[in-house]
């Protein structure tokens, strides 16, 4: 009973502070920039807003437009719930499968695109078709990433890696270099940032995930921002706890998750910090370059899994 | 202004056998039959000058076409026909020249002239809910006729095909700029053809400037494209000079000229960080910013408004500088060009912003050639069309600027054309600071006498304005013509942007960053 109430407030310490990160995001973008940027407390002011606005809905809108944000929320929070954040081994853990993570992150997906050409205006449609092309080849290249860290850990159970990461003495592991990598590839096309997708951008012609939520409002739009800056938080936590776990919390004690927690802090700091510095130097890409680059994560996590039989697996 | 070009058209139109009128300037023009006035466009085509400029204007009795050819260097002709009483019709010159085609249904649409032979009769600027017959800029047509809200259609190209697909964008766009419309077809990502539509922005400038007095006139005039206000305030001003027989001292033509290289500078720093944050790199346009604005906060010190609004006057200039203005503005024009050539070096290693500018929305330069593209946007394109050397005005015939030219004609050319144009003005802002000549700061305006009329083209940072203006009785403005740079550049975006991926739009856009005020007037 205990567990479960862990579990619930460490997805809710996600939930309740992916706001934060994003505001935190956009600060260190504007500091780099020699500019002063929203405060920290910004984007929850913005939700807040949001959530109190009457939302405008378009004449042609069904009932699919008007169900998919919570939708989305929905899938996007309970996935936050499945992944391990301070503490490994939850109650939902169980079902903490990176194929279930993807499913529903694909579904969320799914419904925002079918949102998105409910209404049949163009940028709708644009956003739809550019997102859904993303995803049938990001999502292999996440799965594939994944994977790598299967074939150690005999599992595809996210809480079991984490804890094979942490306990097993894996040495030290090229493969691990192409899954990592792979994975921070599709995590930035997969959260809409530079240089695959520009959240910040006005231009509706160049949008991929924006165009696909421009008719929302209101709480429709809160809770679709929010679920994005869930997703974001998700990512960051899922690279840090698959990759770098260290000082997570194997047992559910006060100092033990104390710890864990200002760790996966600090680990999350110096990762927005990493993707600040990135998004700062490059430009978007071209569209027609996109799926190249998903290629490449994807080719990476190839010769991640052929590095795995070629140097680790003693027969 | 360089005139030389009238006698050289004079010639070849005697030479083809057709009536011709001189006029003796300043400034000079001939004055052709209504029947030979295309076959004047053909002449001048195949002479290799291009169009600068078609409008129409009402007289005691009739009406009358007008149109501006320019080659370099023999500087600029205009010509002029005459439509008698109940003759509504005159030759389209648009199978001779393509940026005629919409000057001409700009003229259909305001004086209800019809281009004859016209290859596309759709209203342009008159918009579906004007009402039929209403010709705003007819004398019978009053300033505050109401026009209500009528229903309508307009007929955009459509293509059929499997997989083509129509994109609206606009008129109101998600960020904060100008309204006009954008009409694609595409496949996929891919653009097949892009219309424009605009003309939602039109306020009457054309209406509202008869009657004005010059001051008054030169006041709107700067307001016709907020961004290029100098250059437009001195195109007026200088044909209005004209008209009036006075010329302005040379301290008040420097000065004018230091503030429309500064308002190139700002235009071009401002539009070079908006184009990368186009492409999302956030980190020049927020230096960019900066830049310009330390620039708008100097001229708000020195000339009392951020964007140099109402500094140019008839006759001269607002506000004089003294010897500590001269030294900040000297001061930061050097370090302005310094810092744009830093982030010039930036821009030029950074390989992620040039991996999208380069080969995106290429011009051949025939094709910039034959629609006579404008500024940057044709000199990125070797059209080499630049008015400060080719109409020589003062200060430009003692200090010709170093026009650059070069080859691509694709976003990447665009922007090296302006890096290199931010250095060439901070030279020559530099140089008339430094020899900025004593003298009057105004010549006393006298009134043109009825019937006087002058022609100017100024370079603004955009490219050439042209601007003709006729006074009536009283001093005061009878028909006043501007044709903003965006005029003519507006066909060279829908020309560019075939097949460019869609995304890639707004990039092209803001590289050519045409005016849709100064479009609309």
């Amino acid at each position: 009973m205990k567990l479960w109430a862990y579990n619930i407030l460490q997805a809710a310490l996600l939930i309740g502070l992916s706001p934060l990160a994003a505001a935190v995001l956009r600060k260190l973008k504007a500091l780099l920039q020699n500019r002063r940027g929203p405060g920290p407390l910004q984007t929850y002011r913005d939700l807040v807003k949001l959530f109190n606005k009457e939302p405008v809905l378009p004449d042609r809108a069904s009932w699919i437009f008007r169900l998919a944000p919570y939708v989305v929320f929905a899938v996007t929070a309970l996935s936050a719930a499945i992944v391990p954040v301070i503490l490994v081994h939850t109650p939902l853990s169980a079902v903490a499968d990176v194929i279930t993570l993807v499913g529903l992150l694909a579904m969320a997906r799914f419904f925002t695109a079918l949102a998105a050409m409910d209404l049949g205006t163009a940028f709708g449609g644009m956003g739809a078709s550019r997102e859904m092309t993303f995803a049938a080849l990001a999502e292999p290249a996440m799965l594939m990433s994944v994977f790598i860290l299967s074939l150690a850990a005999q599992s595809t159970n996210l809480s079991t890696v984490t804890d094979t990461m942490l306990n097993a003495d894996l040495g030290l592991r090229p493969s691990l270099a192409f899954a990592l990598t792979a994975m921070a590839l599709v995590a930035i096309a997969e959260t809409g940032r530079i240089p695959v997708d520009n959240p910040a951008t006005h231009l509706e012609l160049t949008m991929v995930h924006e165009a696909m939520v421009l008719e929302y409002s209101g709480r429709y739009l809160a809770l679709i921002e929010w679920a994005n800056q869930i997703k974001l938080m998700l990512f960051a936590t899922l690279l840090i706890n698959l990759f770098v776990p260290w000082g997570i919390a194997m047992e559910a004690t006060a100092v033990n998750m104390a710890f864990a927690a200002s760790a996966w802090l600090l680990k999350l700091l110096a990762l927005f910090v990493a993707l600040t510095l990135m998004e700062t130097w490059m430009a978007k890409m071209r569209i027609f370059r996109v799926p190249e680059y998903l290629g490449l994560a994807f080719l990476l996590a190839i010769l991640g899994m052929l590095t795995h039989f070629i140097l680790e697996v003693v027969i | 202004m360089k005139f030389r070009l009238s006698e050289h058209l004079a010639s070849l139109i005697a030479v083809a056998d057709l009536d011709v009128e001189r006029t003796e300037g300043p400034p000079p023009s001939l004055r052709v039959d209504r029947d030979d006035w295309a076959a004047v466009a053909r002449i001048a085509r195949e002479a290799g000058m291009r169009l600068v400029a078609e409008w129409a204007a009402q007289e005691k009795d009739g009406f009358s076409v007008h149109a501006a050819y320019a080659q370099n260097p023999n500087g600029y002709a205009l010509v002029k026909t005459t439509l008698n009483a109940g003759v509504e019709g005159f030759p389209s010159l648009a199978p001779h020249y393509v940026a005629a085609a919409r000057m001409e249904r700009a003229i259909h649409d305001l004086f209800g002239l019809m281009p004859l032979g016209h290859p596309d009769p759709r209203p342009w600027i008159k918009h579906e809910h004007w009402p039929e017959g209403a010709h705003p800029l007819r004398k019978d047509f009053a300033a505050d006729t109401g026009m209500p809200r009528g229903e309508g259609r307009y007929p955009f190209i459509e293509a059929e095909g499997e997989g083509v697909y129509e994109i609206p964008v606009g008129p109101v766009h998600a960020g904060i700029i100008e309204p006009g419309h954008f009409r694609f077809l595409a496949v996929g990502e891919q653009i097949l053809n892009l219309e424009e539509r605009l003309g939602y922005v039109h306020k009457g400038i054309e209406k509202s400037m008869e009657g004005r007095d010059a001051f008054s006139a030169a006041r709107l005039a700067a307001r016709i494209s907020g961004d290029a206000t100098v250059a437009h305030a001195w195109a007026f001003c200088l044909a209005a000079e004209q008209a009036a027989g006075l010329e302005a001292s040379p301290r008040a033509a420097t000065l004018r000229a230091i503030l429309c290289e500064r308002e190139r500078m700002a235009n071009h720093i401002g539009d070079i960080g908006a184009i990368c944050n186009d492409a999302a790199w956030g980190f020049m346009h927020m230096q960019c910013q900066r830049l310009r604005e330390e620039m708008a906060r100097l001229h708000r010190r020195l000339f009392g408004h951020r964007l140099l609004m109402d500094c140019v006057l008839p006759g001269g200039a607002a506000r004089d500088l003294d010897a500590e203005g001269i030294e900040a503005l000297a001061g930061q024009t050097q370090a302005m060009a310094r810092e744009m050539n830093e982030l010039f070096e930036m821009y030029e290693d950074q390989t992620s912003i040039r991996e999208r500018v380069i080969d995106s929305g290429a011009i051949q330069s025939r094709h910039a050639r034959d629609l006579g593209l404008l500024g940057y946007a044709g000199r990125s394109a070797e059209c080499d069309i630049d008015a400060r050397r080719d109409a020589a005005y003062p200060p430009y015939d003692r200090h010709p600027p170093q026009v650059k030219v070069c080859k691509g004609g694709d976003v990447s050319a665009r922007l090296w054309i302006r890096f290199q144009e931010i250095q060439e003005s901070a030279r020559l802002v530099q140089k008339f600071l430094a020899e900025l000549p004593a003298g009057p700061l105004r010549e006393p305006w006298t009134a043109p006498r009825d019937g006087r009329w002058g022609f100017a083209a100024i370079e603004s940072w955009r490219g050439e304005i042209a601007a003709w203006v006729r006074f009536g009785a009283g001093g005061k403005i009878d028909r006043c013509y501007a044709r903003d740079p965006s005029m003519i550049n507006w066909l060279g975006l829908e020309l560019a942007v075939r097949e460019v991926p869609v995304p890639d739009f707004p990039l092209n856009n803001k590289s050519f960053n045409c005016s849709y005020s100064g479009h609309d007037l």
